[in-house]
């Protein structure tokens, strides 16, 4: 759910507020807020009869599969084995390191746009870290398996493996493809989320806070530490979270560089899979009305945590941005 | 706001939504038959369907490469006229499409091979393979490029000390169903811990990556040095990839070519959907790896036009049809297995 679904339906919700309805005009007015009610509402529904298909098309897995299964590695489906602890390993696995690469340069980033860039640079630069959002996830992908996954295979793992082998993380023959470059393609998707958001937030703080710490003789850094960053902590994590919520659920790109091996391992280099990709990958073929409930119970799941996620950052960006409103820009 | 601007775009936009109803019943051919299913039919489906078009103007072919389960699911939920997979329908899919629309004619029209290819830098092409080497390598037992059963086979040939990553489909496909059948025919121990599927668990002791589709797994057989992966014949060729000469039942070491897949095809000329199975045949010429693909149509047509459209339509398919089959890399199907088919067509009305 984008920034701007959830505006349209706040809209409509509160134009129908009594106080105004009294104050509008009749026929014409009355019908666009009907429309616009309607609209707000009708997102909502679509949200909810998702929820209620997806939970509806996964019983016959819930009622038949046991709950010891799904908790194995063991994913054979052909032997009515649905073990689901390593896709959802790989998920989280592969969000961490993406979250653990986009959230500082991310919030750095936004950083340099809305405090320390002159103004005829952050437009333009900006609008070019909104546009990573704009490329579509299977170029990611291919991009990630012709270029990205070489580079890791030749570069950047063997010199991991070199400097820091002694973590069982980064032991363990090279791919090119595996958790670690799915982590990194994931951390590339998400940057422009964590970027545009936290800039937004920064811009939020309000000039006064600002004044305040130089008036009291702050250095420019120490504005940004004392008075920015503490002021617009709540956005920022609600970016970060918003983030985690597309990582978690992005499939295309993750299924290209994953190397979709069903299986836990220490290693970062080792190929592993998430949720999104066993989704991707065996949905088209599945047969037996066990087998795709199974694979719609992960995509309830992936949905449920998805949700759950998006919650959580919209309370938190709302909690930092609704206080300044009616100071901002 | 003027009114007349916003009158005269809406009169246009319902004019185009009416042209494009009634606009493409106009012009849509008197039969628009649809299918779905194998992506390994694809290639020749999609050059066979388009010349079967030009000929025949009355008839256009829509085909849908959505995958083998899919495509009989699509079947068997009346929503195709025809499904295609690399696999027949197994006895449950057959009884839920007899309680949905009563019996199912299945015919063989595609035959093609499944290569394994390598990428060990430095050693020769046509690499010697024998059934057990095969199944070590997939199941772990076998990893490392210089072990001493694969040296014994390829004398004087120069195997690096690279450890052996095999690669395989990661997505559900026929490809996948050929290869885990010949296994299972190689090797019993294979057949009771792995068995045969169009997705299987593959043995955790081998290292291994999942690729989804023939080009992910030529992907990473092309990145990695070291990797052996399983491709659809056709592809291998157009590529111009790497292959082993696996060692057929009759103890020759065979590479995968259209005559030698077309000798394995020849073995058994009595293909039926329960009795399918082509690999591991006898014969000094015949490559173990190969597998037929299957259409599925329903045996009572209602609309006796789009009846009669389907089973001209395969007809054609399995005979003149299979003429554009060799431009594709797929084997032409033999004349036994070819008229087969056509007596199976027959039974449809």
């Amino acid at each position: 759910m984008s920034q701007q679904t959830v505006d349209i339906a706040t809209a409509g919700l509160s134009l129908t507020s009594t106080r105004l309805r009294r104050a509008i005009s009749p026929v014409g007015d009355r019908a666009f807020l009907a429309t616009v009610t309607g609209a707000a509402w009708l997102v909502l529904l679509v949200v909810a009869g998702l929820f209620i298909v997806l939970l509806l098309a996964s019983l016959p897995a819930i009622k038949t599969v046991p709950l010891s299964s799904i908790i194995s590695t063991a994913w054979d489906p052909t032997n009515g084995k649905y073990g689901v602890l390593s896709f959802v390993f790989g998920t989280l696995v592969t969000s961490a390191i993406a979250l653990a690469i986009a959230g500082p340069i991310g919030v750095a980033c936004a950083l340099y746009l809305a405090e320390l860039a002159s103004r005829r640079l952050a437009g333009p630069l900006g609008m070019l870290v909104e546009l990573l959002a704009a490329v579509p996830s299977v170029v990611y992908g291919l991009w990630g398996l012709f270029v990205l996954a070489p580079i890791m295979r030749t570069m950047v793992e063997p010199f991991l493996n070199k400097t820091l082998g002694f973590l069982p993380l980064f032991q363990g023959p090279f791919y090119g493809v595996g958790m670690l470059a799915a982590g990194v393609l994931l951390s590339i998707m998400v940057l422009p989320t964590v970027a545009a958001i936290s800039r937004d937030v920064f811009l939020a703080v309000p000039n006064e806070q600002r004044e305040a710490m130089l008036a009291l003789g702050a250095t420019k850094w120490e504005v940004l530490a004392k008075a920015v960053i503490p002021y617009a902590r709540s956005g920022v994590i609600g970016a970060l979270v918003l983030a985690l919520g597309r990582a978690l659920g992005e499939a295309m790109a993750v299924v290209m560089v994953i190397g979709n091996k069903p299986a836990i391992a220490a290693s970062l280099f080792a190929p592993g899979y998430s949720m999104a990709s066993v989704l991707a990958n065996e949905f088209t073929e599945a047969t037996g009305s066990q087998y795709v409930a199974m694979l719609i119970e992960i995509g309830l799941l992936l949905f449920v945590v998805s949700l759950v996620v998006n919650v959580i950052a919209r309370t938190l960006v709302w909690g930092v941005a609704s206080g300044s409103r009616s100071r901002t820009r | 706001m003027r009114t007349r601007p916003l009158v005269l775009s809406a009169v246009a936009v319902a004019a185009v939504a009416l042209a494009g109803l009634f606009g493409t019943a106009i012009v849509r051919a008197d039969s628009q038959l649809v299918g779905a299913g194998s992506s390994f039919d694809y290639p020749f489906f999609s050059r066979a369907f388009y010349q079967y078009s030009q000929v025949h103007t009355d008839v256009s072919v829509d085909y849908q490469s959505i995958g083998s389960g899919a495509g009989i699911q699509q079947f068997t939920a009346k929503t195709v006229d025809f499904g295609a997979s690399d696999v027949p329908m197994n006895a449950k899919e057959l009884a839920a499409a007899n309680a949905s629309n009563g019996d199912v004619v299945q015919v063989p029209v595609a035959l093609g091979g499944v290569v394994i290819a390598y990428n060990v830098p430095g050693a020769p092409a046509n690499l010697r393979l024998t059934p057990d080497v095969l199944v070590g390598i997939f199941e772990g037992k076998i990893s490392n490029w210089n072990d001493k059963a694969i040296a014994a086979l390829n004398p004087g040939a120069n195997l690096p000390n690279l450890p052996v990553v095999t690669v395989h489909r990661a997505d559900g496909s026929g490809t996948t169903y050929i290869f885990t059948d010949y296994l299972s025919h190689v090797s019993s121990d294979w057949n009771t811990s792995v068995g045969t599927s169009k997705t299987v668990s593959w043995p955790a002791a081998a290292a291994s990556l999942g690729a989804k589709g023939n080009e992910g797994v030529a992907g990473q057989v092309r990145n990695n040095p070291g990797a052996l992966g399983y491709v659809e014949l056709a592809y291998a060729l157009e590529n111009g990839m790497t292959y082993a000469a696996i060692q057929n039942k009759s103890g020759r070491f065979v590479s995968p070519t259209l005559d030698t897949v077309r000798a394995a095809a020849a073995q058994k000329p009595n293909v039926s959907p329960t009795d399918f199975s082509i690999v591991d045949q006898n014969g000094a010429s015949s490559y173990p790896i190969c597998g037929y693909s299957w259409v599925m149509l329903w045996k009572a047509q209602s609309d006796a036009g789009r009846g009669h459209a389907l089973v001209d339509l395969f007809n054609w398919v399995v005979s003149s049809g299979q003429s554009y089959a060799k431009n594709v890399h797929y084997v032409p199907l033999p004349s036994n297995v070819q008229n087969g088919a056509r007596q199976a067509l027959a039974t449809i009305h």
